[in-house]
C-alpha cells in the first residue's frame, strides 16, 4: 500500500522529486548562495575586480569560511548575466592570490581565512587614513581637532559601536 | 575560431568594407562596434555566408563558409529585422528552423518560450514588435549552434528581457563555449558582456583588443597640487606617457598609458594633496585611441 502510494507520487510529480534531490545534493556540497556575489554594472570598476573584491569582503566579514564552495563559473555567469570568461578571470586571480583553490571537477573552495586577509586590508585602510589626514591638514584642521574627529568616528561606528566601549 | 581574411565588399559605388582582417577565438564574446553605416551588418552577413565578399574570405577552423552548408549549419545570424513566414506561429517557425538546423532543440525552445510567457500557437503577426524580436532571438538560441551573430539584438527589448537574454547567452557560452559576436552602437552594453572589442569606422577596422588588456594599459588620474608647485609638477607629468592632460584650478586630470604601479610611483613623488585613479569607460578609451590615430571621435554618434 505504502509503496503503491509512493510509486504513484513519483509517477505524477517527477519534477518535484528531481527538484528535491537537486536541493539535497546542493545542500550536501555546501555551495554558497549565489546571491552573495553581486556586481554593479554602473560601477566604473571592472567586473572581474568587483567579483574579486566581493569574495574578499565575504571572507573578511566571516560570511565565507574555509572550505566553503563558490558557485561554478557557469551558474554565476548565468545568475549575473555576464561573460563566463570574466568570472573565470576573477577565479583565476583569486586562486593566484591564494584566496581560493580550484580542483578539477570539484569546483572552487575558499582557502584563505579571515586573518590572512586582514593584514592586506589593514595596509589599505592605513593608506586611506593617511590621505584623509593629509587632506584635513591641508584645510587647516589641527592635531587636537583631528584626534577629536577620529574619536567621535570610532564611537559612532556602525557595528557594535556601543558594546566595545 | 573564425578567421576573417582581408575582406573587401563594394555595393555599386559604396565601399562598405575595406580590407578587414580579424580573428575571433572560440568561447569568446566579441563586440563589434561602429556607427550607423560603418559596415557591421555587412561584415556579419559575409561572415554567415549570406553575402559574397569581393575579395578575401571567411574561414571557420580553416574552412571557407561560402556555399558550404556544413559550416552554415553551425552559424546563426540574428538579423535586426526579423522575418517570419506569412501567418506563421512560433510553432511553425520552430518546425522550419528544425528542418534547417539539425542541432535545434525543441525542448530548449519550449522552455524559453514558457519563461518569456509567449504562446507558441499564437500567430506571430499578433505579437508586438518586441515580442517578435524575442521569438527570433529564442529561435536563434535554440539552434544550439557553435556560432551566434547578434545584429543589434538587444535593442528594442525592455531591460528585464535584455537581462534574461544575456543570462541565457552567458549560460550557453559557459556550457558549450559558444562563440558570440555582438554588433552594436551601444558601448555600455558591449562593455558589460564582451571580452574582446573591435571598432569599425567607414568600412575599416580601426582597433581590436581584449577588453581587460586595453583597460590595464591606460589610466585616468585626478590629482591636486598646491599652487606654488604646479608648474614644476606639470612639467614632471609631461614625462609620463600622457594621452590627455587637463587642468582646472589646482586639479589636474590626466589620461596616461603604462603600468599602474609605475605611474602611481611617479605621481606620489610629486607629493599631491589628493590622488585618485579612476577606471576608464570603454567610451573614454575609444576617444583616446581614436584621437591618437588622428580620428575625431564623435561620442554623440556612438553610444
Amino acid at each position: 500500500m505504502l509503496t503503491a502510494v509512493l510509486m504513484y507520487d513519483i509517477i505524477t510529480v517527477p519534477t518535484q522529486v528531481v527538484q528535491l534531490i537537486r536541493i539535497r545534493i546542493e545542500m550536501q556540497k555546501g555551495e554558497i548562495k549565489l546571491s552573495l556575489i553581486t556586481v554593479d554594472l554602473r560601477d566604473r570598476k571592472q567586473l572581474y575586480e568587483q567579483i574579486i573584491d566581493n569574495v574578499k569582503n565575504l571572507v573578511l566579514t566571516g560570511e565565507l569560511v574555509q572550505d566553503d564552495k563558490l558557485p561554478s563559473v557557469r551558474s554565476l555567469a548565468k545568475e549575473l548575466g555576464i561573460n563566463p570568461n570574466t568570472i573565470q578571470k576573477a577565479y583565476t586571480e583569486l586562486e593566484r592570490e591564494g584566496i581560493i583553490r580550484s580542483l578539477p571537477g570539484r569546483g572552487s573552495m575558499i582557502l584563505a581565512d579571515k586573518k590572512s586577509l586582514c593584514g592586506e586590508r589593514k595596509d589599505m585602510l592605513k593608506e586611506k587614513m593617511q590621505s584623509l589626514a593629509d587632506e584635513m591638514f591641508e584645510i587647516g584642521i589641527t592635531e587636537a581637532e583631528f584626534f577629536c574627529i577620529a574619536e567621535i568616528a570610532w564611537k559612532n561606528r556602525k557595528n557594535g559601536g556601543v558594546s566595545h566601549d | 575560431m573564425i578567421k576573417i581574411d582581408s575582406i573587401t565588399k563594394t555595393f555599386d559605388v559604396v565601399k562598405s568594407l575595406n580590407d578587414v582582417s580579424l580573428v575571433i577565438e572560440k568561447g569568446s564574446i566579441f563586440g563589434l562596434i561602429g556607427s550607423n553605416g560603418s559596415g557591421k551588418s555587412t561584415l556579419l552577413k559575409i561572415m554567415s555566408g549570406v553575402y559574397k565578399p569581393d575579395s578575401g574570405g571567411i574561414y571557420y577552423d580553416g574552412v571557407s563558409v561560402w556555399e558550404n552548408s556544413e559550416i552554415k549549419r553551425n552559424v546563426v545570424y540574428l538579423s535586426d529585422n526579423q522575418y517570419f513566414l506569412p501567418n506563421a506561429t512560433a510553432y511553425d517557425m520552430m518546425r522550419l528552423y528544425k528542418s534547417v538546423y539539425p542541432t535545434f532543440s525543441v525542448d530548449k525552445f519550449r522552455t524559453y518560450l514558457k519563461s518569456f510567457g509567449l504562446d507558441e500557437r499564437r500567430k506571430l503577426t499578433t505579437f508586438s514588435k518586441g515580442m517578435q524580436k524575442q521569438v527570433s532571438i529564442l529561435l536563434g538560441l535554440a539552434c544550439c549552434t557553435e556560432y551566434l551573430f547578434c545584429d543589434e539584438t538587444l535593442d528594442g527589448l525592455d531591460p528585464v528581457m535584455r537581462q534574461t537574454v544575456r543570462k541565457i547567452i552567458a549560460a550557453e557560452v559557459a556550457d558549450r563555449s559558444m562563440c558570440v559576436v555582438f554588433a552594436s552602437h551601444n558601448l555600455k552594453e558591449i562593455e558589460d558582456i564582451c571580452d574582446h572589442v573591435s571598432l569599425l569606422h567607414k568600412g575599416e577596422l580601426l582597433f581590436e583588443a581584449g577588453l581587460d588588456d586595453i583597460k590595464l594599459g591606460i589610466h585616468k588620474i585626478q590629482l591636486t597640487i598646491p599652487k606654488e608647485r604646479q608648474d614644476e609638477a606639470s612639467a614632471e607629468l609631461d614625462k609620463l606617457n600622457i594621452v590627455k592632460k587637463e587642468k582646472r584650478g589646482s586639479l589636474f586630470t590626466i589620461v596616461a598609458r603604462g603600468d599602474e604601479e609605475k605611474i602611481s610611483e611617479k605621481i606620489n613623488a610629486l607629493k599631491p594633496t589628493f590622488v585618485e585613479f579612476i577606471p576608464l569607460t570603454l567610451e573614454e578609451i575609444f576617444i583616446a585611441e581614436m584621437e591618437e590615430r588622428g580620428y575625431e571621435f564623435d561620442s554623440t554618434i556612438i553610444g
